[in-house]
Order: C-alpha cells, then structure tokens, then sequence
C-alpha cells in the first residue's frame, strides 16, 4: 500500500518502482489482443448505443407514460397501454387516414421502388459498360438530391397555379382550363408523393442489384440453357435472382427503410404538417404533430414504436423472401 | 456464344438486340433527370424569365444573378448565407472523416478478431440498418440534451457517427482480406493499429469510398439537426438554410435564389459521386446480406 505514494517509499524506487512491481507485471498479464479490439469496438458501440439502441428503448419506456417535456414523464403514474389503446380506439386522424396513408404510401414505393430498381438494374446490365455508366449515373442522381432539394423541385413543378410547369403544360395542351392545385387539394398530394418517391427510389440498393447482376457467373446461364431454360424470363427467376440473393436483400432492406425515411416528402410538398385534409398524413408526419406541434411525447413515442414495429414486419417479410435458410 | 441469350449480360460490343432496351432506358434516363434540369436552367433565369408566363423550361439569357442575390442576401436573422455554407463543410467533412476511421476500427474487429459476442453484435448491426432514425427523433433529442450537446457544432456530428449500413459494408469488404495476409503482419510485428492503417485501409478503399459518399448525402442535406439540436442561427447548416429559403419565398424571385442554392448543394454531390462510382460499384458486389 505504500508503494502507491511515490514520495515515501523509498526503497522500492517511489513511483517508478511501483510502476515496476505491480503495474507493469499485471500490464504483461492482460490479454493485449483483448484490449486493442476492446479498443476498436468501443467508439462504435458506445456512439450505437447511445443514438440507437436507447433511443429506441426510450421510445419503449415513454410509450407507456404521459410526457408533455415540461414535466418529467410520470412513472408513476404509469398509464400502461393507455396510449396504444387510445391510438387504436380514439384517434379518429390515425384510424381513417394516417394508418392507410402510410401502408398504401409504403406497400407502393417500397415493393413498388423495389421492382423498379431491379428491372432498372437488370436492363442495364443487358448494355454495354460505358453507356450504362451514364444511364446509371442519371437513375441514380434523384436519390442524391435528399428531401429538401427534392421537395423544392417539385413544389414549383406542381405550383397550383398557372406558373407551375405542369399547370403550364396541361393548360397549353387543353387538357384543363383552371390550373389544379395539386399541392394543396387532397386530391392529388398522395400520388404525387408516390411518384416523387420512386422517383427518387434508385439509391444505394439499386446499385447493389446492379452489381449483383453483372457479378453472375456467366458459365450459370449457359448451364442453365443447356438444362432446358428458353427465355430471358425464366433466366431472371431461375438463375438471375438465385445467384444474387444477398444483394436482393440489401436492397430489399434499403428499399424499406428508404420509403419510410421520405415519409417527410409530403410535408416539404405542402408545406404544411398536418397535411391539407390529411392526404399526405403519414405516421412520420403523424409523430412530428405530436411530439413537436402538440408536446404530447407520449403519444408521439407511442407512436414511434407502432412504426418501428411495421418496419420490421415489412423486414421480416424480405429476409423470408430472399434470406439463405441454411444460416 | 450469340445462341445463349443469357450470356449477353454485361456485353463487350454492341449488337441490334440491345437497342430495345436503349428504347426503354434513355427516355426514363433522361426523364429522371429533367427536374434536375429544371433546377439548373432556373438558377441562370434572370429576372424577366423566372417572371415569364407561360413560363418557359430553358433559360434562354443565362445570368448569375441569382447567384449574386444568394452570396447577398441573409437569412431573416441576419446570417449571411456564406456562413451556413462554411459550417455545412466543416461539419461535413469532420462527420465523414470521423465515420471512417470508427467504421474501419469496428468493421476490422468484427471481421478478423476472435471475441465471444460477435457474431451477436454483427446481426444487432444488421437489425439496425432497418433503422429509421425519424421514428425516435423525440428520444434522441432527449439524449442529445441530456448529453449536453445541444447548441453545439457537436450536436451536428457525435449523432450520426454510428451508421449500421456503413459498418455493414466495410465489414463484408474486410471478410475478403485473407487473414494469411494479417498473420504474416502479426509475425512481422506490427500491431493492430499498423495492420489497419498500413493494409486493411489500403485494400478496403473501394468500401471506405462508399461510405464517405453515403455519409455525405445523409449529413450535406440533412435538415434534422439544425431543426431540433441547435437554436443559435449561426450554428446551423446549408440544407437548413435551404429549407428556410423555400418556406418563406413564394414568389418567383425567391424561385431564383432557391434554384441557385440548390444548384450550390447539389453540385458537391454529383462531383463526389462521379469521382467515386467504381469504387461504390465494387463496394456493392460484397455489399449482400447473407
């Protein structure tokens, strides 16, 4: 023990003898190898954990409690499924539009977007390397313009009156005498949030299929014939898809968390949360009205879980799909 | 060969077959990028132009004024547009550089070392990449103040380091390193921190690639903390300053600007892309989930 105060021990060297006694032989003992990967994982889990894995848990927790920020949330005044049963039962908004909203919005862009990347994807690898560059490169840009440019673009395109170029372009043609007013009627917002989406639905996954594609051995496909396949639909289902599972998935994944990440691209359309007459009203949006507009972070986390909860189903369903059963 | 018709994938000449699918594939190429188009010719519209009615597609006298009204103007509070700018390029570039090294930290270990849980860290990683950040912005938010981040630069950055699809990527990548090549490293001495930046870094760039870009497009155009984190204007970003930009100007001389900003926003990331795409592209041919 008195090692430990470098100035009174003398005989042992002060504090480089202890240094030498005790802390460098129990260094020696420690597994250096464990150390440096504890080392390496720790920034990675630490930074997961605290914007992922707890947020998450927090979200759980609150759910279950009245949090209005001002006040603390009350656990003890738990109010126990409260919130889901209130959900389920009295929020009118959520059970007539936000919940078919978000499942119409999401079953269509994202199997939807899906589909779209793929067969992008494979007709692209039906051409030669240096034009498919380019054509790759013009799908692949409206995924990198994110939803703020995005909503910018088309909120002028679909500009409800005469100087939005489709108003133009429709009153040019005859097609109708009084500009629409698409952005702001109901009527239209939904579809119009469909086609921006897919639209810009051929990111990261769709390059990921592509790569997938022209990965394929060709040897496969000419085995494939000899066996008996006759055409190019049978190829795609019988060795195309087959051989490049893993990438189907990946972008199966990407596919998902990307509709419902544009869950904003109503709002940035609109300009308005809630949407008019709740046409664009997704679960996103629905989550922002409470926790941001009207406080109610209980409600809101309530909320949150029920969405997180749909992504994973939507997930679940991609990995039945595509995922290797062997694992 | 020609009698196989699967073995035309990826073709090295061209042939009259291929020309349905340029029939197909040029005008979708080129519709998608027509309102990007659209936001090029408006940022050079001059006044009388973006005023027009019936408003015209293409610029026909280009001018940078819109650009000299964006560099001018300020936003409401006072904050002149270039200091948005250069704080969206600290942030960014700080984000992206920290994202690598914690990626390619993680993605080594958990690809070449021997530990107990990892295997289960791996598919809670891959659980993740389902994750949709929007879903809990009110519990993150809570960490994020309780941490004593908000209002600071920080706030910008330290939440979006952990990136699940990030790690994801880098850690297949790093699978195909024979460990042959990390056991003859050992043997000549070098520690983990040679074995990263001297072989594992170099051999998985293609992957690092992909990951700088990703996390470019998410932190270049993300609104989401400057809109929750931090309250001082001065500390915000350019996509922020953007989104400010469209809510408040309706009309067309708003327009104008709002075109050339987005033109300034846009171009960082079509560059970095075209700079980068091979290595997205090999990155992409491990990037499967297994």
């Amino acid at each position: 023990m008195m090692a430990e105060n470098p100035t009174v021990d003398k005989k042992a060297g002060g504090f480089k003898g202890f240094f030498d006694t005790k802390v460098k032989p129990a260094w020696e003992k420690v597994d250096k190898d464990k150390v440096s990967t504890l080392l390496l994982l720790a920034p990675y889990i630490i930074l997961f954990t605290l914007f992922i894995v707890i947020p998450v848990l927090v979200a759980m927790g609150l759910s279950f409690t009245y949090f209005n920020v001002i006040e603390m949330p009350q656990f003890a005044k738990m109010l126990g499924f409260y919130n889901y049963i209130m959900i389920i039962t009295q929020d009118e908004v959520f059970l007539r539009y936000v919940l078919p909203n978000t499942l119409k919005y999401a079953i269509i862009t994202g199997p939807g977007g899906y589909a779209l990347s793929f067969l992008m994807a494979w007709m692209l690898s039906q051409i030669q390397s240096t034009p498919r560059k380019f054509l790759a490169l013009a799908l692949y840009t409206p995924s990198m313009l994110g939803g703020v440019l995005t909503g910018v673009i088309f909120r002028t395109l679909f500009s409800g009156d005469e100087s939005g170029y489709i108003n133009a372009i429709f009153l040019d043609l005859g097609i109708v005498n009084t500009p629409i007013d698409f952005l702001q009627s109901g009527d239209y917002l939904m579809s119009i949030m469909i086609f921006v989406t897919l639209w810009s639905s051929m990111g990261i996954g769709f390059l990921s299929m592509l790569a997938g594609i022209l990965n394929v051995n060709r040897e496969m496909y000419e085995a494939a014939y000899i066996d008996g396949i006759k055409n190019r639909l049978q190829e795609i289902f019988y060795i195309t898809i087959p051989s490049m599972k893993p990438q189907m998935l990946f972008g199966a994944v990407m596919a998902i968390v990307g509709a419902f990440n544009a869950g904003g691209i109503g709002v940035a359309l609109s300009g308005s949360n809630p949407t008019p007459q709740y046409a664009g009203q997704l679960i996103v949006n629905h989550i922002d009205d409470y926790g941001f507009i009207r406080y109610e972070m209980g409600y809101a986390a309530a909320l949150s879980v029920i969405l997180l909860i749909i992504i994973l189903l939507f997930s679940r369903v991609a990995y039945r799909l595509f995922g290797e059963r062997d694992r | 060969m020609a009698s196989f018709l699967g073995t035309q994938i990826n073709p090295k000449s061209f042939h009259r077959s291929q020309l349905k699918f340029y029939f197909i594939l040029l005008p979708i190429g080129l519709f998608m990028l027509l309102p990007v188009l659209y936001v090029v010719s408006q940022a050079f519209k001059p006044l009388s132009e973006l005023f027009l009615f019936p408003p015209r597609f293409f610029v026909s006298n280009p001018t940078l004024d819109n650009f000299a009204r964006l560099f001018r103007t300020a936003s409401g509070t006072g904050v002149p547009m270039t200091r948005y700018f250069f704080n969206s390029i600290i942030i960014t570039g700080l984000t992206i550089l920290l994202t690598i090294l914690i990626t390619l930290a993680t993605g080594y270990a958990l690809s070449k070392k021997h530990f107990r849980s990892k295997k289960a860290l791996f598919s809670i990683n891959q659980t993740a990449l389902m994750f949709v950040a929007t879903a809990v912005a009110i519990p993150r938010y809570l960490v994020v103040t309780s941490l004593g981040l908000t209002n600071s630069f920080a706030a910008h950055i330290i939440p979006y380091l952990a990136m699940p699809v990030g790690l994801f990527l880098v850690k297949q990548f790093i699978d195909q390193v024979p460990d042959e090549l990390i056991e003859a490293a050992k043997i000549d001495g070098a520690n983990d921190w040679h074995i990263i930046t001297k072989i594992i870094g170099p051999l998985v760039k293609p992957a690092l690639a992909t990951v700088a870009i990703l996390s470019f497009q998410f932190i270049w155009n993300s609104t989401e903390s400057s809109n929750i984190y931090v309250i001082d204007e001065t500390k915000k970003t350019f996509a922020f300053y953007m989104s400010t930009l469209t809510a408040a100007s309706a009309g067309p001389a708003g327009v104008g600007i709002a075109a050339a900003a987005g033109l300034v926003m846009f171009i960082p990331n079509l560059v970095i892309f075209i700079v980068m795409q091979g290595n997205v592209m090999d990155t992409m041919s491990h990037s499967g989930i297994k």
